[in-house]
């Protein structure tokens, strides 16, 4: 919290602020770390092994294989959300299950089966990107300034 | 040898995914928004392409390779068409991912009960 923020409390506030960080529970940042390297690296290993397959089995290049190993994780994942695996794996995980795309492919998938009881169109469909749409909306508008800042100097800069 | 390297560097990106969500406590979508705005910048400057020659998958699979993807197409198209190439282009190479995910989430509402 900023000092700002906090000049505006009242005093018996700003107390409760300090107890509250005082008893706030101390996350495990190192175990946590661990746990994210390992299964974040075997989901990558995974997805090795998928680009591997494309590679040798459908001439795929090294950089065309990046496509299809995505979309079949994401496959793989709508099975584990669906029978409820994913979650768990998240839980014990943390960034680990949610940084790879596997864990873009479960925010759509699991807001796409959970607002499913508010029909196709308005549950499913104007909820399923909740949870991504950030992801998209930011990935979309910073791409959009680098790729521009990158074609102004390549093309008029002459570099 | 590059399934050693795909284990480590995205466990690697993972690890720094997890630091944003325990020390900095950002939310998941605030820690996914900056790793795909990283991804983004990454490409820009040509850093993010080597890294993918030498860890394949494992800079592929975490979502800043999103980022890189996005910039990829309209790089792509904008040295057909100039300017208008980066709007046009955007999703070119990108579209894999987000056409699989809203597919499959179809799919799977369509499959799978709500638990609850």
């Amino acid at each position: 919290m900023g000092d700002k923020k906090k000049q505006k409390l009242q005093p018996n506030q700003q107390q409760y602020q300090a107890f509250q960080q005082k008893r706030e529970i101390k996350r495990p940042i190192f175990k946590n770390c661990i746990k994210a390297f390992l299964i974040g690296g075997l989901i990558c290993l995974i997805g090795q092994l998928i680009s591997t397959f494309y590679i040798y089995q459908f001439n795929f290049t090294e950089k065309t294989a990046g496509n299809p190993t995505v979309a079949t994780l994401i496959f793989i994942t709508m099975l584990l959300t669906g029978f409820g695996v994913y979650d768990r794996i998240a839980q014990f995980a943390g960034a680990g299950s949610a940084v790879p795309v596997t864990g873009f492919g479960n925010a759509v998938i699991s807001s796409a089966i959970e607002y499913r009881s508010e029909g196709f169109i308005l549950g499913v469909g104007s909820n399923m990107l909740k949870l991504a749409g950030p992801v998209i909306v930011y990935g979309v508008f910073s791409a959009f300034i680098v790729a521009l800042i990158k074609t102004i100097l390549t093309q008029w800069g002459g570099f | 040898m590059i399934f050693f390297w795909a284990f480590v560097v995205g466990g690697l990106i993972c690890v720094i995914g997890q630091i944003m969500f325990d020390v900095f406590k950002l939310s998941p979508a605030h820690t996914l928004s900056i790793l795909v705005i990283a991804g983004a910048v990454l490409d820009g400057i040509g850093w993010y392409e080597p890294l993918i020659d030498f860890a394949g998958a494992g800079a592929t699979v975490p979502i800043t390779s999103f980022g890189n993807s996005l910039v990829h197409g309209a790089m792509q198209e904008a040295e057909k068409h100039g300017l208008i190439g980066v709007v046009t282009g955007m999703f070119e190479v990108t579209s894999a991912g987000i056409s699989a995910a809203i597919i499959f989430g179809v799919i799977g509402a369509i499959i799978f009960k709500p638990k609850g």
